[in-house]
């Protein structure tokens, strides 16, 4: 397929759900074309409120997320909608089914709903997920809803991607001393817990609630709410909305907006960074094999070979994006 | 680095059977696609806004009620309508002998009845998939 990058980004910005939906592609695919398109909408990103919906296979992310954006949509905001379901370790293959349960969102062209696999990445996203939020941003959705996949404990990702964090519980899963625990729990700056028609949902409510209370408040312009509801009928969703707006509100009010910005970007460019030195390390173009060589007779030390790598792929990396990127602006290039 | 076929299976109209569905959807992940499966009762409207957000490289559309001949024509003129009809779209379920030449003729690329051997349906998805990535 041949591709027009300038064109494709300007159709983006313009608001194009065919545009959206083929540069989400180019971006997934990572390489060259993604870095370029990536760059070419990043200025255009930075209007929408990015939100993660985080929590256990099952708890009703998914169903939450059709909720929410439902309900934004009668207050007037364009949504985006990011759905991560995992990658099969074996195949590589994988069944996205997140969509399933906000079926109807398709109706309305205010929303747009894209799901991806998690293709090996282990912090609950997908390597695609920062760029494919910065398109649904530039292409004018107001709210980025982020769902990651169904997670256990530990996989906290989303935090160093959204500006605000929902964290989904269902009640049943286990006593108070789970909801004590380090991890996900951690992150929340909205719990939610579904299911709240169940026995037991007022008791994982006063748990989450009291864990809260432990936090010493005098550090927290925040403390997390805990909020019920039945997200299958759509139950309780108004004041998880709201809290949203007053989570966004909280933050730009007490300068922590800016301070989770910078974190974000932190995050966002060292993955990135990690990921070119990953795809430097054995390429032919550079030395890198012959020094791993050295390291397995145990000729050069681990630590030293990774600094002299680093320092070798800096120069590397820049030879190879220039000769790979011939859309890159030329005043950029002779500046150099 | 990779592009990884991109497939949406769903089942439109009437049709509460879904077995079908689920082990194409199966075969095709452990082939190493991404399946976006979009359950069953779905409307035509559904199915084509989806995969056309999706950017899938197939249509597969699962089909055991026999209304395929009103609801695949209906599938093709939404392709249009939302500028998706380079995307390919592939038919399967119950469907009369009969009805596979309308089909094709309708432009459904290819049509997978019940005696399918799953290999060849992989190696079909695989083609149609390249066709749609070379245009």
């Amino acid at each position: 397929m041949t591709l027009n990058l300038e064109s494709l980004a300007a159709d983006i910005l313009k608001g194009s759900a065919r545009a959206l939906a083929r540069g989400l592609t180019v971006v997934e695919k990572g390489g060259v074309a993604a870095e370029a398109l990536s760059e070419r909408i990043y200025r255009h990103a930075g209007a929408a409120h990015v939100v993660g919906i985080t929590g256990s296979p099952g708890t009703g992310k998914s169903t939450l997320a059709r909720a929410l954006a439902r309900l934004a949509r009668v207050r007037g905001l364009t949504v985006g909608i990011v759905a991560v379901d995992p990658s099969s370790p074996f195949s590589g293959g994988s069944i996205l089914g997140d969509r399933i349960r906000m079926n109807d969102l398709s109706m309305d062209p205010g929303v747009f709903v894209r799901s991806m696999a998690t293709r090996g990445a282990l912090g609950g996203l997908c390597p695609a997920v920062a760029d494919s939020v910065d398109l649904m941003d530039a292409a004018g959705k107001k709210l980025v809803i982020v769902e990651t996949v169904g997670v256990g404990q530990d996989e906290v990702d989303i935090m160093e991607l959204a500006q605000t964090v929902l964290v989904v519980s269902v009640p049943g899963l286990g006593d108070d001393i789970q909801t004590l625990k380090a991890g996900i729990l951690e992150i929340a700056d909205l719990h939610v817990v579904n299911k709240a028609d169940r026995p037991e949902a007022s008791r994982l409510v006063a748990d989450l609630n009291s864990i809260a209370m432990l936090a010493a408040p005098v550090q927290r312009a925040w403390v997390p709410p805990v909020l019920s509801c039945v997200a299958v009928r759509e139950e309780g969703i108004e004041p998880i909305l709201d809290a949203v707006t007053q989570h966004a509100a909280a933050l730009r009010n007490s300068g922590e907006m800016e301070s989770r910005h910078r974190r974000i970007v932190k995050a966002r460019v060292l993955r990135i960074a990690q990921q070119l030195l990953k795809s430097a390390i054995g390429n032919p173009g550079n030395d890198s094999e012959a020094m791993l060589g050295r390291v397995a007779r145990r000729d050069l030390g681990p630590h030293a070979c990774a600094r002299v790598l680093l320092a070798s792929m800096a120069a590397f990396n820049e030879a190879s994006r220039d000769a790979a990127d011939p859309l890159r602006p030329p005043q950029e290039s002779s500046a150099r | 680095m990779t592009h990884r076929i991109r497939v949406l299976i769903a089942k439109i109209g009437l049709d509460g059977h879904d077995r079908g569905a689920k082990v194409v959807a199966r075969t095709l992940r452990d082939a190493g696609m991404d399946i976006i499966y979009t359950g069953l009762h779905r409307t035509p409207e559904e199915v084509v806004t989806a995969a056309a957000q999706e950017d899938v490289d197939v249509i597969g559309i699962s089909l055991l009620s026999g209304a395929h001949m009103t609801l695949v024509p209906r599938i093709f003129e939404l392709l249009k309508e939302a500028g998706a009809e380079d995307i390919p779209v592939a038919v399967g379920g119950v469907i009369p002998d009969d009805d596979v030449p309308r089909l094709r003729e309708l432009g459904v690329a290819s049509v997978f009845l019940q005696d399918t051997p799953l290999d060849d349906l992989v190696k079909r998805i695989q083609e149609l998939a390249a066709s749609r990535q070379s245009r």
